[in-house]
């Protein structure tokens, strides 16, 4: 590797040839502010537009000052990163930005979590010398992301993300100078273009420009209701992200923690996604085999691969994008909508009472699924299967605010029947968990064998699109991940050109999976968070007795009382749906 | 033109055609018809003239008669006087406006005297939408000993030797540029023509366009050749309708005479040219933000390495370069490198179109060599200052120049010149300020145009303009303060020092070089609550003498707000709070009775 030779702030130091100042300076120790800036290591995804200008440094022998994000390094550079004039030029900028952003951090859904907020913080600033008109915009509400963007700092992370990684599209700056906004083309709102809602954009957003729809208030008002009985799931991948919230190292488990804080808060019932998870298993593998084995058999009608279908922003890309594909996904509806379905008919009537006076409330690591909930197929008479969704985000909020001391609350257990999970239902949380614990129940029916290794390795990792080819005792399945949408079109244009040699896909719109969904705790551009929260996913998996859906014994039980088989009439109506056209 | 015995050039540029100049041919061609002269006198549309003060233009040779502010009614008097009894009309020549005396032709005039034109060759010369008549001056001789004689290297060095330097506002050396494309290792390259002429006031480009496209397509070719690439584009603005059409014809014709297409002149070079519309973007001007334009993105500008040299359009290795840029090229090939060296000034060599505007004589285009003196372009060439008036400044380098004044009018005009006296060459707009021009005003009028046309990408340029206009507009409005001045430059060096693109760091330059050169004026401003040209109305207040006022209610009855009181032959009185400084009653009062203070 090559190397340069630079001096940053007096010290001598030797790099390889490449890197920027601010990778460099990192290196040594020295930290040089970003805001626009944010890089999420072995994910490949970096933005990098120059354009907020904080991080500008002193090359010497330039006329103007450089931003250290996009400068390469070069031999015999000599750098200063915080003289006077770098500091005041610095400090002007944040000035400036603060200068035409609303001063109601006090009441911001962002505040403590602002990152405009930690750099004039950081940088010392007390008084904003240059006031005048702030730019204003309307604010956009959709059913899942609010967009206020009067808090828009122009750092074009959301953009970055919306087309380079997701390859939705719908965001992009529009107007010119002091008007300029990041927006859907025609100024369109959020809830007219063809937005998944995935959330990534609010994952990243520095400030409060991008935010939730905030169910909070609808929760507690159902809490306080005596009319009504209310349950609470949870998906899988919150468990290993609330933790941060209450200041827990990233990678923290606290599913016991979350069980005791959901019970405190007052709800009548704690059930697990997971339940709906092994449900989804069930239905998914034995559609799949369905189809694996008439395709084998010859039957051309039978359309491979199969595509997994449990996360609502990639069933909304599809429809807007693929929809000559949309035979193609698996009909089985995802966890969230399986288990309000089943907890709206089953055990509604294990109650006794009526499917108006039960709230289903779910705690998701994703903004899309407020979407979900609300789509019509969905509702029965008007009344949703899923009444509410909180993030994990939301969720935290609403056990601070409710006096609950997380980190010293006791471990309690799920209750029952929609509380029993396997180590199956938890990797759904991550990247590959699907379509892993698809296999371990697939392999099993179809080969009637017990399989001889729980841990497909092989599936694993972070790695944007990955590929294995699996023995189903003597058959081999090819098997396809992907996750951010981007690297799902690829497989998709495969699919559509014919190239593709997939049996079985699995889609995740966020990277990283549901661990790094747009409703968890802000990971702050650090890859690693996600990283963590995937080991611990894996160790949930590891410490669970049963690690196949099909073993769940709650879930056997269910079919034996009420479902009947997987892919059951019954099965069909209340576990599967369908796709629309939404190309416009 | 060798068949007809005169031939009449009518400026078909795009101020003369909205003066008439197509009814004006039309007018000819159906005289002529009448009067069976039509084989006699031929007729051409040219391109600019540049004197578009005196437009319409009608030139007429072989005598080189040069008729001003024509109308389609003097057309007849023409035919029958000039044409028929070879008398020209006296009344339609240009008065020499010292001795009064009728200039008969263009280089007895102060405004051509001066001048030397290179881009502007064929300017007001040639029909442009007639391929032979551009070759018939040398046109694509240059491109057949490029591509016959000369090895790409040899012509780079030709034009590397020729000290060309770009003349869309940067000043970067050409032949350097063409180098760093040529040694980019690609399996694709692209020629860009900068025609995104944005500056207020700024027309050079769109006359060489409209006036003679081929030098354009001609130069972008033997860059093509130079640098490896086979295609082209002219990223012009959509609203420069009349350069797009002769564009096209211009191409067209090209590619019917083999001229761009496959195997040129017999070569294995291949060379074509497709159009690009800009929606007219300032920035847009900005290379990186071209790009990003032409490429269907949002024209706003990228850090820059890479360089469009490196990674331009489509991510290929892509020479940029402006308008007038391109026309040099095939004067410097045809003449070589040392005549056009010998032109101009140490570091800057040949000429520079300037455009005229503001408050000078002889509004139009220009070109002069480098190293001629602001003097003798506002004075000589210009005509010195409207109505009399004193001079007060001149804005060179467009809204990211600066404001300089009398001391810098025997400073000789080139790159390095005009940035050591704080300004810049910029595309070539040149305004010229008198002293009704308040410098505030001035500077504030710029930054409304960056303003609007910072493309928002970086906050510096994108807020940092903003507040510099609020602070402008607020001691315009009479309420700024001493420190207002400090606060203004220390957010100008900041912006400068930040900004990402050039845009932002040049946009504080008209309030850095005002307030350097017309400190004072900025003083009365903010101390005594004066603005010394009488611009800024806030700061007016009309009051009536009492004395003088006779009570005869004419000011009472212009008055459009209703804000004077007083009976028929009393003394009047203007209500300040209902006033609004229009300045009707000073105008209207026979007997001195309003004041302004």
């Amino acid at each position: 590797m090559e190397t340069v030779n630079l001096t940053i702030d007096k010290k001598q130091l030797v790099v390889n040839k490449g890197i920027t100042i601010l990778e460099a300076a990192k290196g040594m120790g020295v930290q040089i502010p970003t805001l626009c800036h944010m890089k999420l290591d072995d994910l490949n995804i970096e933005n990098r537009p120059g354009g907020c200008r904080v991080c500008v440094v002193e090359v010497e022998g330039r006329k103007n000052l450089a931003p250290a994000c996009c400068t390469e390094v070069q031999d015999g550079m000599v750098i200063n990163t915080h003289n006077m004039r770098v500091i005041n030029a610095r400090r002007t900028v944040v000035e400036l930005i603060l200068s035409d952003h609303p001063f109601d951090c006090l009441v911001c859904a962002k505040s403590g979590n602002c990152e405009l907020q930690d750099m004039a913080h950081n940088l010392g600033i007390r008084e904003i010398h240059y006031q005048g008109e702030q730019s204003t915009y309307r604010e956009d509400t959709s059913p899942a992301i609010i967009r206020d963007v009067d808090k828009c700092i122009m750092c074009r992370r959301c953009e970055m993300m919306c087309n380079e990684v997701q390859t939705v599209g719908v965001l992009s700056a529009i107007n010119r100078g002091f008007n300029s906004v990041v927006a859907p083309a025609f100024e369109m709102n959020l809830d007219h273009s063809v937005c998944t809602y995935c959330g990534q954009c609010v994952a990243v957003c520095p400030t409060g420009a991008l935010t939730e729809v905030d169910e909070t208030a609808k929760v507690i008002r159902a809490l306080s209701d005596p009319e009504k009985t209310v349950i609470v799931q949870t998906a899988p991948a919150v468990r290993a992200a609330l933790g941060e919230e209450f200041g827990m190292e990233p990678g923290t488990l606290v599913t016991g923690k979350l069980v005791s804080s959901l019970k405190r808060l007052g709800f009548d019932h704690v059930f697990d996604t997971d339940f709906a998870a092994d449900l989804t298993i069930m239905e998914e593998g034995t559609e799949l085999l369905g189809r694996l084995n008439k395709f084998l058999g010859g039957d051309k009608s039978v359309k491979l691969p199969i595509l997994t279908s449990c996360c609502p922003a990639w069933v909304k890309f599809f429809e807007h994008q693929f929809s000559s594909l949309k035979d193609i996904p698996s009909t089985a509806r995802s966890p969230q909508q399986m288990f309000g379905s089943i907890a709206k008919t089953y055990f509604a009537d294990k109650l006794g009472i009526k499917r108006e006076n039960l709230v289903v409330v779910s705690i998701m690591p994703c903004v899309a699924k407020k979407y979900e909930r609300g789509r019509d197929e969905f509702k029965v008479n008007g009344n949703p299967d899923v009444d509410h969704v909180l993030t994990t985000r939301e969720l935290a909020a609403l056990i601070k605010l409710s006096n609950i001391d997380f980190n010293s609350l006791p471990n309690d257990d799920f209750d029952q029947p929609l509380g029993e999970s396997t180590g199956a239902a938890v990797i759904f949380g991550t990247t590959g968990g699907v379509i892993e614990a698809a296999i371990r129940t697939a392999y099993e029916i179809q080969t009637g064998k017990e399989l001889p290794r729980l841990d497909f390795e092989e599936l694993r990792g972070m790695e944007g699109i990955r590929k294995a080819t699996i023995d189903f005792n003597g058959l081999p399945v090819n098997i396809g991940i992907a996750h951010g949408l981007g690297n799902a079109r690829k497989l998709l244009e495969d699919i559509q050109s014919g190239k593709s040699e997939f049996h079985a896909i699995e889609i995740m719109s966020c990277p990283g999976g549901c661990i790094g969904g747009g409703g968890q705790p802000y990971h702050h551009g650090n890859a690693e968070i996600l990283k963590k929260r995937q080991k611990a996913i894996y160790l949930e998996d590891k410490n669970k007795t049963l690690r196949k859906s099909h073993e769940n014994p709650y879930i056997k039980k269910l079919y034996e009382e009420f479902l009947g088989n997987p892919m059951s009439e019954k099965a069909h109506h209340l576990l599967h749906t369908e796709y629309f056209d939404r190309t416009k | 033109m060798s068949n007809y015995k005169m031939n009449v050039l009518i400026c078909g540029g795009t101020g003369c055609k909205a003066a008439e100049s197509a009814n004006i041919q039309a007018r000819f061609k159906n005289i002529l018809e009448e009067k069976s002269l039509e084989d006699e006198v031929q007729v051409i549309m040219t391109g600019c003239f540049g004197f578009c003060e005196q437009g319409p233009i009608v030139k007429i040779l072989p005598d080189n008669t040069f008729y001003v502010r024509v109308t389609p009614s003097d057309i007849e008097e023409i035919v029958m006087e000039h044409f028929i009894k070879g008398r020209p009309v006296e009344r339609l020549l240009y008065k020499d406006p010292k001795t009064k005396e009728s200039v008969p032709a263009t280089k007895g005039m102060d405004f051509y005297k001066k001048q030397l034109r290179i881009a502007l060759r064929n300017c007001g010369f040639i029909n442009p939408e007639r391929i032979e008549e551009y070759i018939a001056r040398d046109g694509y001789l240059a491109l057949a000993t490029c591509l016959t004689e000369k090895t790409p290297a040899e012509v780079i060095g030709e034009i590397k030797e020729s000290g060309l330097r770009g003349r869309g506002g940067g000043g970067f050396p050409t032949g350097l540029k063409w180098e760093l494309t040529a040694k980019s290792v690609s399996d694709k390259k692209y020629v860009v023509c900068n025609a995104d002429e944005g500056d207020p006031g700024a027309f050079m480009d769109r006359s060489i366009l409209e006036g003679d496209p081929h030098s354009v397509i001609e130069a972008m070719a033997i860059c093509g050749y130079c640098i490896g690439a086979d295609e082209g584009v002219v990223y012009i603005r959509a609203e420069y309708p009349l350069a797009i059409e002769r564009l096209k014809i211009a191409i067209k014709q090209a590619r019917e005479s083999g001229l761009l297409g496959k195997n040129i002149f017999g070569t294995e070079f291949n060379f074509d040219i497709e159009l690009r519309y800009g929606a007219g973007a300032f920035v847009c001007g900005e290379e990186t933000a071209l790009i990003h334009s032409m490429e269907g993105l949002r024209g706003e500008p990228t850090f820059k390495p890479p360089f469009p040299s490196q990674e331009g359009y489509m991510k290929k290795p892509t020479n940029v370069n402006n308008v007038e840029t391109f026309a040099n090229v095939p004067v410097i090939i045809n003449k070589g490198a040392s005549w056009f060296n010998k032109i101009g000034t140490e570091k800057s060599k040949g000429t520079k179109v300037f455009a005229l505007a503001g408050k000078i004589n002889n509004v139009g285009l220009i070109e002069v060599p480098m190293g001629t003196t602001l003097r003798e372009v506002i004075y000589e060439i210009g005509g010195g200052i409207k109505d009399g008036k004193e001079f007060k400044s001149v804005q060179t380098g467009g809204p990211s120049g600066g404001c300089l004044t009398k001391k810098f009018l025997d400073t000789p005009i080139d790159y390095d010149n005009l940035i050591a006296a704080g300004s810049m060459m910029g595309s070539g707009g040149m305004i010229v300020m008198d002293e009704d021009d308040c410098m505030v005003s001035i500077a504030k009028f710029y930054l409304e145009f960056t303003l609007e046309e910072s493309c928002g990408k970086c906050s510096p340029c994108r807020i940092g303009n903003k507040r510099l206009h609020e602070i402008l507009d607020k001691i315009t409005q009479g309420k700024g303060k001493e420190e207002d001045i400090e606060r203004l430059q220390e957010l100008s060096h900041v912006i400068k020092d930040t900004s990402l693109c050039g845009l932002g760091q040049s946009s504080p330059n008209p309030v850095l070089s005002t307030i350097l050169n017309f400190r004072d004026e900025y003083l009365a401003h903010v101390k005594d609550g004066k603005c010394p040209a009488g611009q800024c109305k806030a700061m007016l207040k009309y009051t009536i003498n009492e004395e003088n006022c006779t009570g005869c209610t004419l000011c009472f009855r212009n008055c459009p707000v209703g804000a004077i009181t007083g009976e028929r032959r009393a003394p009047h009185f203007i209500d300040q709070a209902l006033c609004i400084k229009c300045g009707v009653c000073y105008e209207k009062c026979k007997f001195d009775a309003v004041k302004l203070a």
